[in-house]
């Protein structure tokens, strides 16, 4: 056990509402790369933030190097030997390679100026020793994803660091960025760093990890040694829980096509996307966060343009441009993230709810506040929101509130087609089983819906049929007989 | 806080009638408490002061500076800016004057052409910003050098002299007691209320400028309602540049230097949000009122004019933050 160099013990993390973490356990030995694997919202990302000092623990422990620390902030962190690269890089793009890796730290002179000669000299050190290939004072706009990739590796490691966090590095990069990519690692490894290596993608993690960890709903499961498991482990070990049911859903008849897409085809972003809804069907979308299930909704609901394809609504073949043609053929999209995309923050309740359906009692001049406030306290009884009075302003409200308001906004324009993008995100569990029931009443009534969700058992709970993403196409389609988490999680990570 | 609570319980009459009352006070009670001590201080200071001449006065004064600011309460609520409005002025009064005095036109005629000018600079601001994503600030700086060196170009920098009574009259009218551009103002002031409070393009504003992406979202047509809203501005600029060309018998190409930054002055000391999304023309008619009271003011004082400046600048600053510490502290409650 003397090379363990990170020692996580009995981590706990709450938010309000949410237990991030529960008592997760954690080891890494130096010149190990370990995979951290996991759905989305198991705890991943928590766990490293709580390693890079962005939150703090509530309780447990955390030894470097056999030692005990105190990580409180981000410094804290880096002091201790801690590096992480971020999903999205957080490079300064119009500054050279050699100004962002010594950025806050530029050696300097005695009148405070940056002796510029000295620290290309060390940066350039840097680079060749991992033979990079990168020229310290190009600009690091000039370079492509897998090379600014590597001026955040060396960034990281002229802080001596020790421990290197990186977070879906392959998530952005070719097939020859990625051999790139795993050949520094190897190298790293050899000076004795140890990596912490957060993927989805099965078959990098078999290449490239020692073990692997696998998280699921904020607690550690167990930890393997790549050699000794497979993919079935894994992913049994990732949705290994029981299901629990927030609502039984009531089977009925299906009507015809409401909706049917062919070849829909949006460049670099999907293709080929096939699938039809049945009125009174609840279909549900899974998939890893960007396989690209909400962009193909964004695109059917006319905000961004398709390169080819074709939409059918009722059999009829339609042309959608924009919002208003989508809502024109009865089509409404509850969007994935209600504070950037479905409400006016700053606005009240009555407000926002009415934003769509202005039409009903706005006449030219005239606002018919009565029936303004019919409609208001319709759906406010109809989703039982609880405000103190429609007035209030929209932030006042909990996030379960809130989502049932950006819903109430578009049931208000009563569609036939209603695609709702993770409708209980950020949700309570009551809330979440209230936002359940206003899905199931809806299909009963005839409304088709689409639900995009990355929570299994709400999509295995809720759906009448499964399709599954992954980058960018259909991985396949289930039927209800045919659900269960591990075909799911099969499919959405391709390690069939 | 008590207000909070009772609103609460209000029939839906009060809502409409009551209610809109009670939120102007309660929203800008701050700036009103102060434009109330000032205007107390300068009835006991200067007799001159609370007298229907100087009132009128006062109203005539602020007129212009009222249609720039409803204009820029629109622009600042979808979160731009219109630097370019005091240019307009000055553009729309010369094309006026020029086509009285130069080619004989008509005045309705020349009025209509004069007030065409100024509002299509104002659409040329708002297709700008909505279609080619150049910030509002940059596009209307370009509009304000624009305007003012096409009047300079016009009259070849000078003022033009406009010795029309019937001309005159539409600046410098009464209709009873009340000179005519106060009316005009009050006119301006119910539409532009009416806008935001009584009408979908309204809300959508408010949308715009509180949310741009949700508003993408909600299918609003971002671009039309961007347009319209520089067209308004550019359209009232333009009027008051014809009014105020009237008054003074002349299109006069200097008219107009810094009028866009009393307007934004009186927008903000208004509660307008420069972030977007919140703002009310109630707010902003008392934010005209304080600064042309001031004005008005240090006038009777005998103040010089150069300290004057001084203290708007400082009135300015105190103003705006009391509110937002006023606000800020909401936001913690």
């Amino acid at each position: 056990m003397s090379n363990v160099i990170l020692e996580m013990k009995n981590i706990h993390k709450h938010f309000p509402g949410v237990y991030a973490l529960k008592d997760v356990n954690f080891e890494l030995k130096a010149g190990e790369v370990h995979g951290v694997l996991g759905e989305n919202g198991a705890g991943k990302s928590t766990l490293m933030k709580v390693l890079g000092g962005i939150y703090r623990v509530d309780e447990g422990e955390i030894y470097i190097e056999g030692q005990k620390m105190a990580i409180h902030d981000v410094k804290d962190s880096q002091n201790a030997g801690v590096s992480i690269i971020h999903q999205e890089l957080v490079l300064v793009p119009h500054m050279s390679v050699a100004e962002n890796i010594f950025s806050g730290r530029e050696p300097t002179g005695k009148l405070g100026f940056i002796k510029t000669e000295e620290m290309l000299g060390k940066a350039q050190h840097l680079l060749d020793f991992f033979h990079l290939g990168i020229n310290a004072s190009q600009l690091v706009c000039k370079l492509n994803i897998a090379e600014q990739q590597m001026v955040e590796v060396a960034r990281a490691i002229s802080f001596n660091s020790k421990i290197l966090v990186m977070d879906e590095p392959t998530s952005s990069l070719t097939e020859k960025e990625v051999n790139f990519l795993f050949t520094t690692i190897e190298n790293l490894k050899s000076q004795g760093v140890g990596i912490i290596y957060i993927s989805h993608r099965m078959s990098e993690l078999f290449r490239i990890t020692d073990r692997i960890t696998v998280m699921r709903d904020g607690q550690y499961i167990s930890t393997k040694v790549t050699k000794e498991t497979n993919v079935n482990d894994l992913i049994s070990l990732m949705v290994g829980r029981e299901l629990t049911s927030y609502y039984h859903k009531i089977p009925h008849e299906l009507g015809a096509n409401a909706l049917e897409v062919k070849n829909l085809t949006r460049k670099g972003v999907f293709s080929n996307i096939n699938f039809n809804l049945r009125q009174g069907e609840i279909l549900g979308f899974s998939g890893l966060v960007g396989a690209g299930r909400s962009e193909i909704m964004k695109s059917i609901f006319g905000l961004d343009r398709l390169d080819s394809g074709e939409i059918f609504i009722h059999g009829k073949k339609v042309t959608i441009k924009s919002p208003n043609d989508a809502m024109n053929f009865g089509i409404a999209l509850v969007p994935e993230n209600r504070k950037d995309e479905g409400l006016i923050m700053k606005g009240q309740v009555g407000y926002n709810m009415t934003l769509r359906i202005l039409d009903q009692f706005i006449t030219f001049m005239n606002v018919d506040a009565i029936k303004e406030n019919e409609i208001i306290n319709t759906y406010v009884e109809k989703l039982a929101i609880k405000t103190s009075s429609t007035f209030q302003l929209i932030s006042n409200l909990s996030g379960g509130n809130q989502q049932k308001v950006v819903i109430a906004k578009w049931l208000a324009a009563k569609p036939q087609i209603l695609i709702l993008d993770e409708p209980t995100r950020g949700v309570d569990v009551n809330a979440k089983a209230e936002i359940y029931e206003i899905i199931n009443r809806l299909a009963q009534e005839g409304v088709s819906i689409i639900m995009i969700s990355s929570e299994l058992p709400e999509i295995i709970n809720m759906s009448d049929r499964v399709i599954v993403v992954r980058n960018g196409s259909i991985a396949g389609m289930l039927k209800r007989e045919e659900f269960s988490q591990e075909r799911i999680m099969h499919m959405a990570t391709g390690g069939i | 806080m008590m207000l909070k609570v009772a609103t609460n319980h209000k029939s839906n009459f009060f809502k409409k009638i009551g209610l809109d009352m009670l939120e102007f006070v309660k929203e800008n009670v701050g700036i009103l408490i102060g434009f109330a001590v000032l205007c107390v201080a300068l009835s006991i200071i200067s007799p001159a002061f609370l007298t229907e001449a100087n009132i009128l006065n006062i109203l005539r004064q602020v007129s212009t500076n009222a249609n720039l600011a409803l204009g820029m309460t629109l622009v600042i609520i979808i979160c731009g800016i219109d630097l370019s409005v005091g240019s307009i002025v000055a553009l729309s009064g010369t094309v006026t004057g020029g086509l009285i005095a130069f080619s004989n036109v008509p005045i309705p005629a020349a009025v209509f052409a004069g007030i065409l000018v100024g509002t299509l600079a104002g659409v040329f601001n708002g297709v700008m910003v909505a279609y080619t994503g150049i910030p509002s600030f940059i596009v209307t700086l370009a509009m304000l050098n624009i305007a003012r060196g096409a009047a300079y170009v016009y009259t070849g920098g000078q003022p033009i002299r406009v010795m029309n009574e019937d001309f005159n009259v539409i600046g410098a009218g009464y209709l009873g007691a009340i000179p005519l551009p106060v009316i005009y103002s009050f006119v301006f002031l119910l539409l532009t209320a009416i806008i935001l409070n009584k009408t979908k393009l309204g809300r959508h504003i408010y949308a715009v400028g509180g949310n741009k992406e949700a508003a993408r979202f909600t299918g609003i047509k971002i671009k039309r309602i961007e347009i319209f809203v520089y067209t308004f501005s550019g359209f009232l600029a333009a009027f008051s540049g014809v009014v105020l060309a009237a008054r003074m018998f002349s299109g006069q190409p200097t008219v107009g230097n810094g009028f866009e930054l009393d307007a934004i002055a009186a927008v903000v000391l208004g509660g307008t949000s420069m972030t977007g999304g919140i703002g009310k023309i109630g707010g902003t008619l008392i934010g005209v009122l304080v600064i042309g009271v001031l004005n008005n003011g240090l006038n009777l004082l005998n103040i010089n004019s150069f300290w004057q400046l001084i203290i708007k600048g400082i009135v300015i600053l105190a103003a705006v933050y009391v509110d937002m510490m006023k606000k800020r502290k909401e936001a913690q409650v």
